[in-house]
């Protein structure tokens, strides 16, 4: 194998550039930071940027988990947002209540009432997008407004602030020296990955999001598999909601979780699932949830304004799917592919799919 | 020839189910019964008061403006998420202006609008040539364009200027003696107008048509490329011209004026009766639309104990019941 | 005989998609003042010669020329303008547009930029009215049926060459008519008619595609006859009758099958597997009875547009039926969806490979596997070691190149890709297999292989359907043949030595059975 093919080979996994990407961020603030890499033990604590990173990102990780499912069935998910700031706020409302903030049974009350919640929003959205056939953009805009006001109105518009150490625990606490909410990240991982790839629900997913009528006609209930796939986001969602007002002790109907759906969207595109529904990679999308954090936390280290972030982030977008459009490949590169795959050119056209002039209105 | 000669249109009352103005009809009358509701309720603190009717247009000048450019995107079966941004960037970008630079507000204005507007031009021009979902493009813009606020300032910049101040004060008098705003009457203006161009100009007609069926469109041989991208560029325009109706409005530039502002736009476009999947709806029933939550919002100030959110859940709840009306709509249509 | 000159004339065109041919040296003229008909089966490389003459695809071979002068078509536009129109099956108008804005979008009266409503109306109801039609020019053209929004897509095309000759631009007048017929009733068809001869008449040259025969022969006066891209013979419709036209579409493939040997009736007796009673979809298939017994290899024969795939696509449950009744097994069933009748053992593969059938983004093992494990459901994911091993076994039975199962299934050639698909449905075990021209487009060894599996598939006691539009194929596999014509099942005979390829075409050409 000469060099060159190596290389070809390492830079088709489709891991390659994400991570990449994610190296070559994290070597910049080398420079800037120079003890960026090491991690200490300070109070049996772990400290360091990469924890941060991880620690701070951990939200992210979660509600980019669901809403990749989301995409994979061809749908988009805008909702997550409010989804993360009802679930923070009932949470932190019940704990409030409590006589005993710190009752681990009050906790776990909240944290069960919140992620019940956060059930019932995505499966609201699953029934819209799935049973009434509604474009999943539009459907789930409708629970992106009105969830927020939902939110306030559990908040009574206030910040709600708790002072339970069982209820910081989820996104602020350590256990065995790291990161609680790294345990949590790491079990919703797992959870995730068993569920789509040690079940047959992964199959399925990728199976409607990639050919919606041949999966029908393969006898697959694409309905079900929507409506789980948003319910799941829809519980990932409130999982980031309560570890989002855990990490702070307060919960902000306004402000937890704004924005966190573009964010989450765009980790997942990173993270190479496209948009048009099919394929999906967790892993990828972990990865790019990474990225998306690195990215603010270096923009925070070399010293650019971090008012810069966003419009960063913007170009990440733009470039990202440029890079996933295939016309801007066929300008941009036109004739490198062309030769490569003269099939490229003319799409769909081949004899068999040309024709196809039988229509049973 | 007898089938055709009789057959008319479709025998089922077209007229009565399928009419696309019945949703502008029933946005007015929900607008209607509402005002009803409001000058019932609060009669006692002058509901009824012809100046509590206009100050919807002067509190709403601005989401109208930027609710109208969204129509023409959404009439294409397009989406424009950048909307908010750009108004706030628009803000920004006209107190910098006017108080760092010190620029006067005549030759300020044009530059926001033509920064808008090439925007809006930039992000249909990729949205159309690289085949780009609109959302994705129009979300990057949001991006953008907030992120472009912050690199002007982190902090608000109030503006002081007196031309600003003069103009914002002035009253434009009625008879009977209620007033609008500058802003509430370029607005009806930008709504006039709009409804010129889509109804009497063939850009506007272009614009139902590729809406109806893009594909059908290229195929009469209509140029669809150019319609895209100027639908956008209107939009970024109409964004820019909100964000300067916002800024009399408030007098001040913030990087977080009018966050989410694009979905109150895309909420009173389709309470107002304009199917998201394009090529149905009227400028006028943006105005009911916009009419609507602007009412929702005094109604809520009126009832003094309900508290803000209430607007964002009645909006929920108003789009959810339009987008089911429409969704009832199309498929008989389709049937 | 000194025919006038052809407005219209192609020489030697040549197209080809991804290596494959679609059209090899073809040739057609068009005469002005005649309806002239544009026939073949699937494949045959109609649809891609009009996308040549409309400017969707452009030539790889060959000369256009129109009134005698060559012609270079590079898109929809500019063929509108050179005086080549076209309406196709799916009307290209917009539904939400009134009638009077379809016909003139683009070429709205205006006076300083301003659409002059009032003359849009009147001239649009002039160019009605002309036609012989009587239509509220201002109603939306979605609230009228089909027939007048064919209509109506008609008129614009013709006023638009109309225009084009007035300004000198064109002044050819070719009007191209795709599939007009196929979602129309009779009545509406006899309008559509009386308009083309109306328009004949006047000097235009009608190109008129369509599955119906008594159609081609009622309005047209000219035939042009394709298979498998190439060109088979042009004739007046006068001088070929519909026995000697269906002959020459369907043709002849005899090639690599003589293995193969016949494969005759067998006693059907018994309880049937599937029985249907006056199931039908309007617009699809009329009512049909059948029955269908274990082990029986029931073929179905007809012309392309027949019905054939309607009437699969009801016993699997992709579409839903109007009326009639389904007994599978003796006992009726309600087929609402595919997993219906998925679960009662029906399997159905499409003849759609790529829309219906392949998931492109998946494997080989996972497009295998999904028929199986849909019907198991989420939580019983087909144990890893058995999966293996069904995917490998069928992987090796069916002969699928690469015998790679982790190989992406859109890398795979069609013949394989068919092949996949077929696996998808033989690890399901169905009781009826229903194959929907399974061995289209695919090359001549995968078909043979393909036909082999059918016998041994009905030998083991399995009951299948096989839909297809080569004749020799159903005559050599199928114990029964129901014959299809013009969306009805008009016939069905049990296949014997007595059974000839003449006498099916004759019960397809003539609708008449015996």
């Amino acid at each position: 194998m000469s060099l060159s093919s190596l290389w070809r080979a390492a830079t088709q996994h489709r891991l390659f550039w994400p991570v990449a990407a994610l190296i070559v961020l994290l070597l910049i603030n080398v420079p800037f930071t120079p003890g960026f890499f090491e991690i200490h033990l300070k109070n049996g604590h772990l400290y360091g940027s990469l924890v941060s990173i991880v620690l701070f990102g951990s939200p992210l990780i979660l509600v980019s988990i669901g809403m990749t499912l989301v995409i994979a069935t061809g749908g988009i998910d805008l909702s997550v947002g409010a989804v993360v700031a009802i679930s923070g706020a009932l949470a932190c409302l019940v704990v409030s209540k409590q006589a005993d903030q710190n009752s681990v049974a009050g906790v776990l009350l909240s944290f069960g009432l919140a992620l019940a919640a956060a059930l019932v929003c995505g499966a609201w959205n699953g029934l819209l997008v799935a049973r009434l056939g509604i474009q999943p953009i539009i459907a789930t805009l409708i629970l992106m407004v009105a969830g927020r006001g939902v939110a306030q109105l559990i908040t009574g518009g206030q910040i709600i602030t708790v002072n339970s150490d069982s209820y910081s625990l989820i996104g602020g606490g350590y256990w065995l020296t790291l990161p609680f909410s790294l345990f949590v990240v790491a079990l919703v991982v797992v959870l995730s990955m068993v569920l789509t790839r040690r079940t047959a629900l992964g199959l399925l997913v990728e199976a409607v999001g990639g050919n919606a009528e041949a999966s029908r006609l393969a006898g697959i209930r694409s309905r079900r598999i929507k409506i789980m796939a948003y319910v799941f986001c829809g519980l990932c969602a409130g999982v980031a909601g309560l570890m989002i007002s855990s990490n702070v002790s307060a919960a902000d109907g306004n402000n937890a979780g704004l924005w966190i759906e573009l964010d989450a969207i765009l980790a997942v595109v990173i993270g190479g699932t496209s948009l048009t529904g099919g394929r999906f990679h967790l892993g990828g999308t972990i990865v790019g949830a990474l990225i998306i954090q690195t990215l603010t936390t270096t923009i925070y280290t070399i010293g650019v304004p971090t008012q810069t972030n966003l419009v960063f982030k913007a170009v990440v977008v733009i470039i990202v799917c440029l890079l996933q459009s295939a016309a801007f490949r066929e300008k941009a590169f036109g004739a490198l592919t062309k030769r490569r795959n003269p099939a490229r050119k003319d799409p769909g056209a081949s004899v068999d799919a040309a024709p196809q002039l039988e229509v049973s209105p | 020839m007898s089938v055709i000669s009789r057959g008319g249109p479709s025998p089922h009352g077209y007229r009565l189910l399928q009419d696309r103005r019945l949703p502008v009809l029933v946005t007015a009358s929900l607008f209607v019964v509402m005002f009803g509701f409001g000058a019932f309720r609060y009669q006692a603190y002058g509901f009824l008061d012809a100046q509590v009717f206009m100050n919807l247009f002067i509190d709403n000048g601005y989401l109208l403006v930027a609710a109208v450019g969204a129509t023409f995107v959404i009439l294409t079966g397009g989406i424009d998420l950048s909307v908010g941004s750009v108004i706030g960037f628009t803000t920004m970008l006209t107190a910098w202006l006017v108080e760092k630079q010190g620029l006067p507000l005549l030759v300020v204005a044009p530059i926001a609008l033509a920064v808008g507007a090439f925007g809006g031009y930039l992000m249909g021009y990729v949205i159309h040539h690289f085949e780009i979902q609109p959302f994705i493009v129009t979300l990057a813009g949001l991006f953008f364009f907030r992120g472009l606020c912050l690199v002007i300032s982190k902090e608000s910049i109030s503006i002081s200027d007196p031309a600003v101040d003069r103009l914002a004060q002035t009253h434009v008098p009625l008879p009977g003696g209620s007033f609008l705003s500058i802003a509430a009457v370029v607005s009806l203006v930008v709504l006039a107008a709009a409804f010129y161009v889509l109804h009497y100009t063939r850009f506007g007609r272009r614009v139902y048509a590729i809406g109806g069926s893009e594909q059908s469109a290229l195929l009469m041989g209509l140029p669809v490329a150019g319609t895209k991208i100027a639908v956008y560029t209107v939009s970024g325009f109409c964004s820019a011209l909100a964000g300067l109706l916002f800024t009399l409005y408030i007098q001040s530039g913030d990087p977080l004026h009018a966050v989410g502002l694009e979905l109150d736009a895309i909420a009173s476009v389709v309470v107002g009766g304009t199917l998201l999947t394009g090529g149905s709806g009227y400028v006028i029933g943006t105005l009911c639309g916009v009419l609507v939550l602007g009412l929702i919002k005094s109604l809520i100030q009126f009832e003094g104990t309900l508290s803000s959110w209430w607007t964002k859940i009645a909006t929920g709840v108003l789009l959810f019941a339009f987008i089911l009306i429409q969704r009832t709509m199309t498929a008989r249509r389709r049937g | 005989m000194a025919e006038p000159r052809p407005v219209l004339e192609m020489k030697c065109i040549v197209k080809e998609f991804a290596g494959t041919r679609a059209l090899s040296g073809v040739d057609f003229r068009l005469f002005p003042g005649e309806i002239h008909a544009l026939l073949g089966e699937n494949g045959a490389g109609k649809s891609t010669l009009i996308k040549l003459l409309t400017g969707v695809h452009s030539l790889d071979g060959g000369t256009v020329s129109l009134d005698g002068r060559p012609v270079h078509i590079t898109g929809p536009l500019q063929a509108q303008q050179a005086g080549i129109s076209t309406v196709y099956q799916e009307v290209n108008l917009c539904q939400n547009l009134s009638v009077a804005e379809n016909i003139l979008i683009g070429r709205e009266p205006v006076r300083a930029g301003r659409i002059r409503w009032k003359q849009l109306r009147e001239q649009a109801t002039e160019l009605v009215t002309r036609f012989g039609l009587d239509l509220d020019v201002s109603a939306p053209v979605g609230s009228y049926p089909l027939a007048v929004q064919q209509l109506v897509a008609i008129i614009r095309a013709v006023s638009i060459s109309d225009a084009a000759e007035r300004r000198g631009a064109g002044g050819s007048k070719v009007l191209i008519l795709d599939e007009p017929t196929s979602s129309l009733d009779r009545g509406e068809v006899e309008e559509l008619f009386a308009l083309m001869r109306r328009l004949r008449d006047e000097g235009m040259a009608i190109v008129f595609v369509s599955h119906f025969l008594d159609q081609i022969y009622e309005v047209c006066d000219r035939m042009t006859i394709l298979r498998n891209g190439t060109l088979v013979a042009e004739h007046m419709v006068a001088d070929l009758d519909q026995m000697q036209l269906v002959q020459l579409m369907i043709g002849k493939d005899l090639g690599q099958l003589e293995e193969l040997s016949e494969h005759h009736a067998q006693p059907a007796d018994g309880e049937p597997l599937l029985r249907t009673e006056g199931l039908g979809r309007t617009g699809g298939i009329a009512p049909f009875d059948l029955e269908v017994h274990a082990g029986e290899v029931l073929g179905l024969a007809g012309l392309l547009g027949s019905g054939r795939t309607e009437l699969a696509r009801l016993l699997f449950g992709a579409d839903a039926p109007d009326g009639g009744r389904v007994d599978i097994d003796g006992k009726q069933v309600a087929l609402r969806a595919p997993n219906d009748a998925i679960g009662r053992g029906v399997a159905f593969l499409s003849e759609n490979r790529r829309a219906e059938g392949l998931v492109p983004d998946l494997t080989v093992r996972e497009n295998i596997i999904l028929a199986l494990q849909a019907a198991r459901g989420w939580t019983r994911p087909v144990p890893v070691s058995q999966r293996d091993e069904l995917v490998a076994k069928y992987i090796a039975a069916l002969d699928i190149r690469p015998a790679d199962p982790e190989a992406p299934v859109s890398a795979l050639s069609g013949g394989n890709q068919q092949k996949v698909l077929l696996a998808r449905w033989l690890l399901t075990r169905p009781k009826l297999l229903i194959l929907d021209e399974p061995t289209r487009g695919i090359d001549v060894g995968a078909k043979a292989e393909i036909q082999k599996l059918v016998v041994s598939l009905s030998e083991e006691g399995m009951a299948v359907v096989y839909i297809s539009a080569e004749l020799e194929e159903v005559l050599r596999l199928s114990h029964t043949i129901g014959v299809l014509r013009d969306r009805r099942l008009v016939s069905r005979i049990a296949n014997g030595p007595d059974v000839t390829a003449g006498r099916v075409l004759e019960i397809i050409a003539s609708g008449e059975h015996r």
